[in-house]
């Protein structure tokens, strides 16, 4: 049997107050999971931690089978980060970060220079190729992080919200590339706001509220979690939501 | 009750800003360190009048009337702070205009904008003025407390040069608007910062090195030929030196000549701002630049863009965003500047007999010193994409020594020339100026690694606000090791002395930093 993805057990992590409690995560590969919540849930925690770049107060985060907080270096070679608002460097051109990342990621000059020449045409920003990118629209940096987070040719690749700012054309694309990466046996795992995306794209998705994974499985195992007569994943992902809110506010 | 919208309505808005600035400064966001800022700030201040009176000789008669040598000394002085008030204000003025904050929420509301810039022009006056009492009013009350009341009038001069330097300052920013078009202004207008601020310094430094072969302002300023060719004492040139040594028919007219040239580029001034302003905008969101072809051919052909390691991708983007940020250049590198008199003085004494190189070594670790410090900061603090680097397969370690090189990189660049040549001339000098220059930069960039944060590189000229702990022991470390490479070369054991002192200083910012794994 292949080694999941992603595994987190008892992830916790605690800063003014719980922001994850003891998250229990399983992705496997060639799976595209989405991550819901409202905001503070603890999702962009949560995946920053199984990037390496916040520390977990306790529990563990193994990636195809490495030990993530043991082994880290070799479980980042895995791994693609995309934040909802990536930093890219305003004087370089969008070829010269792939350039940079490749680099980062110990490709070779040849093989990165392909690859960056084949995002950069997919993406559609062959005019902008060698042009500096503090010139470039908001969705055309994202279109260049997304490149980024794909150069290296990761075999799990977390998204934090990567359709902000991206026209419907160029969300379209973005779908089609995460698409064929799952269908080639990678591991998307990806939060958004946008449920009509997670209803379109994802093969599972997991709820989390108050740092909790509350509800998780397929949109018809969640709406047989969340009762009868919820048609819409919004329904469902409000009635799970309220329901938690609703035994938090008790518990307290 | 003050009427919305109207100047008065502006400038309480503008004080309540300001106020709250200078708390921040003060406590740090800390409510509770505002006391400690305080303290902090009434120390400093009894400092740098304890350290005026001890410099301002106890021979001067200053109840006499001026002669020629004071007014050249002070005139001298005057200069000084006029260049640096220049060179606040051309700073000021430009991210009056450039910097979005709430121009946009005024321009798109019905006031009347060029109230608001009116307000602000005051309001840059005002700041400017602040900030060079800080270090002369120490000065100006020492004087007054051995010279009498009069002294008291430098504070109106400095009050009027404020006012001077701002009105200038806003004319040509218009006047490059107008010339050159916004993208260029900015980059014009803060290249002009950087070089005024300097340039009477160096200037100063150039005559005195060409006329008496030392590099002192102080000796250039009080020397007989210098005297000897300035103007008559009752010229009109002396107008402000008199003015601030108390002669109030003088104040009177420097500061109603302030006031006027003020009122004046205020009037022209603040009308033209909304379009301006509305203009810079499209600088930040306007068409994207292409790289020029022998640039593309060179970064992308020859440089770390093509990197095959993550240390020689991380080394070549550091050097890439340096090298295309004029500026970044011209703020980090502004420290080079101080460093043509030295460069000079060092060329003569090649083709010379040889002495006064000396002079020059402890100069170039201090200078070493301060600017591995700031490209230190650059490359730890002002890393733009932190969760990039942060998700990369590459330890932290590895990370920190391909910026370590870089930084390392520039300065040998910078300083290897004079290295080579001091170790033409003696050996023992470029030995002593390597070690120094390097020990002095390694500290720099270690205080800077130790109190790193997470800024934006465009913060480059408030990094010392983030961490002032920082900013001292920077200084302090720059200044030990220069004087340790100083008495080396009198005595080598002796510089164990300083060199310990400077470790110690090491050692207590190290154990007061906000130690990271």
């Amino acid at each position: 049997m292949s080694p999941l993805a992603l595994e987190t057990r008892d992830l916790a992590k605690a800063f003014d107050r719980p922001a994850v409690d003891g998250l229990d995560l399983r992705v496997e590969a060639g799976e595209f999971y989405v991550l819901l919540g409202p905001n503070g849930a603890g999702k962009t925690t949560t995946l920053r931690m199984t990037t390496g770049l916040l520390k977990p107060d306790r529990g563990s985060v193994t990636v195809f089978g490495i030990d993530a907080l043991a082994e880290p270096v070799a479980a980042k070679q895995l791994m693609a980060w995309l934040s909802d608002e990536p930093m890219i460097y305003e004087r370089l051109t969008p070829l010269e970060y792939l350039y940079f990342v490749a680099g980062l990621w110990g490709i070779g000059a040849a093989e990165s220079e392909k690859r960056a020449r084949e995002l950069i045409e997919v993406l559609g920003l062959t005019l902008q190729a060698e042009m500096r990118c503090e010139g470039l629209s908001k969705g055309m940096r994202q279109k260049v992080a997304l490149a980024g987070a794909l150069v290296h040719e990761p075999q799990l690749i977390i998204l934090d919200e990567p359709f902000t700012g991206l026209d419907a054309a160029s969300a379209r694309l973005a779908k089609t590339m995460l698409r064929d990466r799952v269908n080639a046996g990678c591991a998307v795992i990806m939060t958004t706001h946008i449920l009509e995306v997670a209803e379109r794209m994802a093969d599972r998705v997991g709820v989390m509220s108050n740092g909790r994974l509350i509800a998780e499985g397929t949109l018809d195992e969640l709406r047989r979690q969340a009762g009868a007569g919820f048609a819409t994943l919004e329904d469902t992902f409000l009635a799970l939501v309220e329901t938690d809110e609703e035994q938090a506010a008790l518990a307290t | 009750m003050i009427k919305p919208g109207t100047i008065l309505w502006f400038a309480r808005h503008e004080m309540r800003l300001a106020w709250r600035d200078w708390s921040w400064l003060l406590s740090g966001g800390h409510s509770r360190h505002w006391c400690f800022g305080a303290l902090g700030l009434i120390g400093v201040v009894l400092l740098i009048h304890g350290l005026a009176a001890m410099t301002l000789p106890h021979s001067v008669d200053l109840m006499a009337p001026l002669e020629k040598h004071a007014l050249v000394a002070i005139g001298g002085t005057l200069l000084l702070y006029a260049s640096l008030m220049l060179s606040q204000a051309m700073e000021s003025v430009t991210r009056a205009f450039y910097a979005r904050g709430d121009i946009d929420l005024v321009l798109s509301s019905p006031a009347a904008a060029h109230r608001l810039f009116a307000v602000r022009i005051a309001a840059m006056a005002v700041s400017i003025m602040a900030v060079a009492l800080v270090l002369a009013a120490p000065v100006i009350n020492v004087l007054a407390w051995r010279g009498g009341a009069r002294w008291l009038a430098a504070y109106g001069v400095m009050a009027a040069m404020a006012m001077v330097a701002v009105a200038v300052s806003a004319v040509t920013t218009i006047l490059l608007f107008a010339a050159i078009g916004p993208k260029r202004t900015r980059l014009v207008a803060q290249i002009i910062a950087a070089v005024v601020g300097a340039s009477f310094v160096i200037c100063v430094q150039f005559l005195a090195i060409l006329s008496l072969g030392t590099i002192s302002r102080i000796e250039f300023l009080s020397s007989d030929t210098v005297v000897s060719h300035a103007p008559q004492s009752g010229s009109v040139v002396w107008l402000p030196a008199h003015a601030a040594a108390g002669n109030w028919p003088d104040l009177a007219i420097v500061m109603a000549i302030a006031a006027v040239m003020l009122a004046g580029a205020t009037r022209f001034c603040a009308p033209r701002f909304a379009t301006l302003a509305i203009a810079t905008a499209a600088v930040s969101t306007g068409p994207a630049r292409p790289v020029a072809r022998w640039a593309r051919w060179r970064s992308v052909r020859r440089s770390g863009f093509r990197p095959t390691s993550p240390s020689q991708a991380l080394r070549g983007k550091e050097w890439a965003l340096l090298r295309r940020d004029p500026w970044l250049i011209s703020q980090s590198l502004m420290q080079i500047l101080y460093l043509l008199p030295p460069f000079f003085m060092l060329w003569r004494t090649f083709y010379g007999d040889g002495t006064g190189a000396m002079l020059l070594v402890p100069v170039l670790i201090m200078a070493a010193g301060q600017l591995a410090g700031g490209l230190a900061w650059l490359a730890v603090s002002g890393e733009d994409a932190q969760d990039l680097i942060g998700s990369a397969p590459i330890t932290p370690a590895r990370v920190w020594r391909a910026k370590a090189e870089a930084v390392a990189g520039v300065l040998a660049v910078v300083f290897g020339p004079a290295v080579v040549i001091l170790s033409i001339i003696d050996p023992m000098l470029g030995l002593v100026a390597f070690l120094g220059i390097t020990i002095a930069a390694a500290s720099a960039s270690l205080i800077q690694f130790w109190f790193r944060a997470q800024v934006k590189r465009s913060l480059f000229r408030r990094r010392h606000v983030s961490s002032r702990i920082a900013t001292f022991a920077e200084a302090f470390s720059s200044i030990t090791w220069s004087g340790a490479g100083a008495v080396a070369l009198v005595n080598p054991w002796l510089a164990i002395i300083p060199g310990s002192t400077a470790l110690a200083v090491l050692a207590a910012t190290w154990s007061i930093s906000p130690r990271r794994s």
